[in-house]
């Protein structure tokens, strides 16, 4: 950032952290009501709407809409949840799974799609409320399964030299713990964070250079062309990272009902 | 933490506009798990099962149109093979019509051949009968003309008529009689014999 800082001249700012915070209402402070919130309410509604219009005629040969449904379902019944969890236990995730599929595709998608424009997932206290939601399902789920202290045997794998078995265990805690939710949350904040400051810095630098005369016109017009292309890339990891979180919640909830490690 | 607030407030944009990128905003945080648990319970009442009875639909739907085709394709083979079975019974059922008929046939022709020979023989025989009695009765009327003209003759030769002596005595008659059972002598002309000496 600092090399950006001393490149561009002195009166433009390159986009930085205060990008994220965006109070609304005049309110502020740790109960601000904020952008994301806003988005992540009409996504809620939005969802909602679309997937209570789109099923409520139960066509055994679907429209349009119905079919749209039924992929997205599809991809996260059958290639995730089934595949995954196996097909005697996957039935009562699948709803987890994919309300967690929908929320955070469709949040991600509104970091590109105007009006919207923000990725609610560059708000950490969104995927933290997500993870924790995956982290509590998966050790309640193997706890019933295995009951609380078998659940802590079977982190271990079975036919382990006795004295491994203290130094895996306390590897395994860290994994379980801490590891997983925290990179769960952190791969899906980190890359939409990134993602749209990349893309408001193509878009604001290239405006700056447009507006500022010269040669500069030239650069910022390829900077545009590649705010676009970095919006269709965006797009990509938008839909791959809703993917990946789903797919590793449906994997973390496999090995908790899972009956060997 | 509310220390910290307090003086980035004092600077521009307060604290949580400067804020670690990884410092959770409390209220995001909390809104963020509210929203979720209400589409959660959405999609969990709601959304779910009736995909799960779309799916269960079409599964049974797509089962059912198999089955029918199956029970079809079961039913064309049936009437097939029923087809077929009728066929064979009425190939069966010509055939022995047409051997009844040929022996029948035969049996007719036997029969009428039968008739006809029985006809021919009673034909043959009437024509017998007839011939027989129309030779009887020309055996009666050339015995009485052959006797009328020999006794004419006889009359002739011997000059005087015989005739009601040869009607008395029935010469004629026992002459014939005796030419029929061969029993007449040849005699010579002049000597009379035994029975015209007797007559």
């Amino acid at each position: 950032m600092s090399i950006v800082a001393t490149v561009a001249p002195a009166d433009y700012t390159p986009p930085g952290i205060e990008e994220f915070w965006q109070p609304l209402f005049g309110t502020d402070g740790p109960l601000a009501i904020t952008r994301p919130m806003l988005l992540m309410a009409l996504s809620v509604i939005l969802v909602a709407w679309w997937l209570l219009a789109t099923t409520r005629k139960k066509a055994v040969l679907p429209g349009r809409g119905q079919m749209g449904t039924e992929a997205i379902y599809g991809i996260v019944r059958n290639g995730i949840a089934k595949d995954l969890i196996g097909s005697r236990e996957f039935m009562r995730f699948v709803p987890l799974l994919f309300t967690l599929f929908v929320v955070i595709l469709t949040n991600n998608f509104f970091g590109v799609i105007p009006p919207m424009s923000f990725p609610t997932m560059s708000r950490i206290g969104f995927p933290i409320a997500l993870s924790l939601i995956v982290w509590v399902v998966f050790h309640v789920v193997g706890m019933k399964k295995h009951g609380f202290i078998g659940y802590w045997k079977s982190l271990v794998p079975s036919g382990l030299p006795k004295a491994m078995v203290p130094f895996i265990f306390f590897l395994e805690l860290i994994t379980d713990l801490f590891t997983r939710p925290v990179t769960l949350a952190l791969r899906l904040f980190g890359n939409m964070f990134a993602g749209h400051i990349l893309i408001v810095l193509f878009i604001t630098g290239g405006w700056y250079m447009l507006t500022s005369g010269g040669v500069l016109v030239i650069a910022g017009g390829v900077t545009w062309i590649f705010a676009f292309v970095m919006t269709l890339f965006e797009l990509l990891v938008e839909f791959l990272q809703a993917y990946v979180f789903t797919l590793l919640a449906a994997l973390y909830i496999a090995g908790a009902v899972a009956d060997e490690h | 933490m509310q220390a910290v607030t307090v003086t980035a407030e004092g600077g521009e944009g307060g604290f949580w506009a400067t804020a670690a990128p990884i410092i959770p905003h409390p209220l995001e945080f909390f809104f963020g798990l509210a929203c979720f648990a209400i589409l959660y319970y959405i999609v969990a009442k709601m959304v779910v099962p009736r995909l799960e009875q779309i799916y269960a639909e079409r599964t049974a739907a797509i089962e059912g149109g198999m089955n029918k085709a199956v029970e079809a394709q079961a039913q064309a083979q049936a009437a097939l093979e029923q087809y077929q079975a009728q066929l064979v019974d009425a190939r069966a059922e010509a055939s022995r019509i047409r051997e009844d008929a040929k022996a029948q046939g035969a049996q007719i022709i036997a029969e009428m051949r039968e008739q006809a020979a029985a006809e021919a023989a009673r034909i043959t025989e009437t024509a017998h009968k007839q011939i027989e009695a129309e030779r009887q009765q020309a055996v009666v009327s050339l015995r009485n003309d052959v006797g009328r003209i020999s006794t004419d003759l006889a009359s002739r030769i011997v000059g005087e008529s015989l005739h009601e002596e040869t009607r008395q005595k029935g010469i004629v008659e026992r002459f014939l009689a005796e030419l029929e059972s061969g029993d007449v002598v040849r005699e010579k002309v002049g000597t009379p014999t035994s029975s015209e000496g007797d007559a």
